[in-house]
């Protein structure tokens, strides 16, 4: 029985991994999801954390340190949450592999804090079983305790203590204060599990422990306790009642939705304009303040120019991870998840892609990264390869030109705008083509079996204000040392590209014509010309690949002005609207519906799947499908007669 | 044998036993981790609508939405006594 087959989740070899807090016991946190345990972590670790992915997979690794008050120094990680120590997902497999000693280039842990939730012992506390009979020190932390408190049920902690044979402490993580008798506990020396409390054989020794052997023995435990009660949540049970409500509930959902959409687009524009603002006036500082030459033009155009694209994006991702990480705390989201699950399984996909998808409206990078959200890795995997098919706002400014240029105002059967409808046809043109994706891959990676939902329902928390607010500083940590490494990096390549060779004395057009960008613009018109762009266009979608709408900017560059940002566009839409044909329009708008060239998104892919191997599929899928696309719109534009 | 994807909402089942399909006899280790053990009690929730799939499912203290397809594999008996009223 084992879910994950790739040779990758459970190598031996020794490798060479980054251990990020080096020295010191290891302590590992285990337990169901659901059951505070990152909130607990957060209590004891506080900013003090590290996070990355396990080796060879991409699952988020989450190191802390903590010092005891007797001045040990201990490291603490947060292992994924799991119903058992029988794994059906990757993150599932790193929590077994990690407790038994062979995850690659991981320390076994020294002692295991299990943390159980007060409120549903019977299914947390199987888990303990299974991880006392791994021989390894453990604790138990009895979290919710404050929950379980006002619903009745009250835990003898040294009674249950001695029934499972390992220390037992009650946590409220919620509370700052709340985990004073687990920093206690963990100052003193870690002893193993005593054999003789409960009836656990090893798992060497004897038929292997069945889930109702397990369940049966927490039964007893429960009944001697006098907590052999269910208790009913019936507030959970009430807000359900509307939030589940097929048409009440539907209409809060849209609601959230809406507001999430209005947030990402609206709150951030102001942040997105003082970074731009900001940027421009570093850059003109330092303009003023070098001699003209390279080396100002790589600082200006490369550096700040890189950096401040990277920054720009930042609010947009601090006020969508906002959203989803107080939907995520409160328990809403997977709520969300259930009524959305089968609208999107019509094309093989769960509810948990919805809202990543959704925020692709906005950006397609926060989009990308909010997938983390998507338990399965397939279907994750799938989310974010047609994550750039959602029109980003970044594409607005190229088919505002374009659409202003060649589309005419008029009235569509009285109601509609022209102009609009083509805006309109090209947000469906991407939806449209990315279920069509969805739909394929579905036909090709599921065999047309039903793929499990099996999701639990939390109950309703208000979410704390300290665990958003870790959640948004590891994101937006995140986002600019990995990703912004790379977008920067990039950025500085394509300035090399537009910059060399400079023009030769005396040269007429426009610096970026004799640069390596121009010749690769040049050599690129061939591939493009069936599709109806000439070598301007070819050109101006080289450093187009840094973001989406610089290519307006540069196709100002190609056409020799010297306006800048909007103004760039009024110029050139009568010039453009006079030397391209209709049809060579449609196909560049056409291009814009599938964009294969930001270089951001490929570098945000490269950080989420851990290699260069889906960008590369990302990149060529969606390069293919624009140039067919192009191609069909073109031809049949100019057999309609507007070539 | 009824089905806990057949059985009415809000009516208190027991679990009898858990029959995973051909296809995914992973299932029956899956939904026996989730508290799906036969002895536990289950009561349906609700149905998302349109379509009635997937369901919302109360087992011991715990929730989960199942497909109709998961719900299948679980195998009830009604518990009248204790029929909780919508």
């Amino acid at each position: 029985m084992n879910a994950c087959h790739d040779s990758t989740c459970r190598g031996h070899a020794p490798s060479a991994v980054v251990h990020v807090h080096r020295g010191g016991p290891l302590v590992a946190l285990v337990g169901n999801p659901n059951c505070g345990k990152t909130a607990l972590f957060n209590v004891l670790t506080g900013s003090r954390q590290k996070v990355a992915n396990y080796a060879g997979v991409t699952v988020e690794r989450k190191e802390g340190r903590y010092l005891t008050a007797a001045g040990k120094t201990l490291r603490v990680l947060d292992l994924p949450g799991t119903y058992s120590l029988n794994p059906r997902s990757p993150d599932e497999q790193v929590t077994v592999d990690v407790l038994m000693g062979r995850a690659r280039g991981e320390k076994r842990p020294d002692r295991v804090i299990c943390v159980v939730d007060a409120t549903n012992l019977r299914r947390n506390l199987r888990l303990v079983l299974a991880v006392k009979r791994l021989g390894v020190p453990c604790v138990v932390a009895l979290n919710m305790t404050d929950l379980a408190a006002r619903r009745g049920i009250h835990v003898d902690v040294d009674k249950l203590s001695r029934e499972l044979g390992v220390p037992v402490v009650k946590t409220v993580a919620v509370r700052k204060d709340g985990a004073a008798a687990l920093r206690a506990l963990l100052d003193a020396p870690a002893e193993t599990p005593h054999a003789d409390a409960v009836h656990t054989p090893a798992p060497e020794s004897g038929p292997p422990v069945t889930v109702e052997a397990d369940h049966d023995t927490v039964h007893r435990i429960l009944v001697s306790l006098g907590l052999d009660v269910h208790a009913p949540h019936t507030l959970s049970d009430r807000i359900d009642r509307v939030v589940l409500h097929p048409v009440i509930g539907m209409a809060l959902l849209m609601m959230v939705l809406f507001l999430m959409f209005q947030a990402v687009f609206a709150w951030a524009a102001a942040p997105m304009g003082w970074i731009e603002s900001a940027t421009t006036l570093v850059a003109d500082a330092v303009t003023a303040a070098l001699p003209h030459g390279w080396v100002r033009s790589l600082i200006v155009d490369g550096v700040i120019a890189g950096a401040g694209g990277v920054l720009v994006f930042l609010p947009q991702i601090l006020i969508l991870f906002f959203f989803i990480l107080v939907l995520e705390e409160s328990g809403y989201l997977p709520r969300a998840a259930f009524m959305l699950d089968r609208l999107m399984g019509s094309v093989g996909l769960s509810g948990r892609s919805f809202i990543p998808l959704l925020s692709c409206f906005a950006c397609a990078i926060p989009g990308i990264m909010a997938a983390r959200t998507i338990a399965s890795p397939r279907d994750r995997l799938v989310t974010i390869m047609i994550a750039p098919l959602m029109t980003c706002s970044a594409r607005l400014p190229v088919y505002a030109l374009l659409i202003g240029a060649f589309i005419p105002r008029r009235d569509v059967a009285g109601v509609f705008e022209l102009q609009g409808l083509v805006l309109f046809a090209l947000y469906i043109a991407g939806v449209a083509s990315a279920m069509g994706i969805a739909w394929l891959a579905k036909r090709f990676t599921t065999r047309g079996l039903p793929r499990p939902l099996m999701m639990e329902l939390p109950t309703y928390h208000w979410p704390t204000l300290r665990n958003v607010a870790i959640g948004l500083w590891q994101r937006a940590s995140i986002f600019l040392r990995r990703v912004g490494g790379i977008i920067l990096g990039l950025t500085i390549v394509m300035w090399f590209l537009a910059s060399f060779p400079a023009p030769p004395a005396g040269a007429t057009g426009p610096a970026i014509e004799y640069s390596l960008a121009g010749t690769l613009g040049r050599s690129l018109a061939t591939i493009f010309e069936p599709i109806g762009f000439n070598w301007e266009i070819s050109i101006a979608l080289v450093p187009g690949m840094a973001a989406r709408e610089v290519a307006v900017s540069a196709l100002g560059t190609v056409y020799a002005l010297s306006a800048s940002g909007d103004d760039t566009a009024r110029a050139l839409t009568p010039l453009i609207a006079h030397s391209w044909s209709l049809a060579t329009a449609l196909s560049l708008l056409t291009w814009f519906v599938f964009a294969p060239q930001c270089l951001s998104t490929l570098a945000t892919v490269k950080r989420e799947t851990g290699g260069w191997k889906m960008p590369l599929v990302m990149a060529g899928y969606l390069f293919g499908l624009a140039w067919l696309a192009c191609f069909i719109v073109y031809r049949l534009a100019v057999a309609a007669g507007w070539g | 044998m009824l089905t806990l994807d057949r059985s009415d909402d809000f009516q208190l089942c027991r679990i009898e036993y858990i029959r995973a399909p051909e296809h995914a006899p992973e299932w029956r280790d899956w939904l026996q981790e989730l508290g799906f053990i036969p002895g536990e009690k289950v009561m349906l929730m609700a149905r998302a609508q349109p379509g009635g799939d997937p369901l919302v499912v109360r087992v011991g203290s715990s929730t989960f939405a199942l497909r109709c397809a998961e719900a299948a594999c679980i195998e009830v008996t009604r518990l009248d006594e204790a029929t909780v009223a919508a």
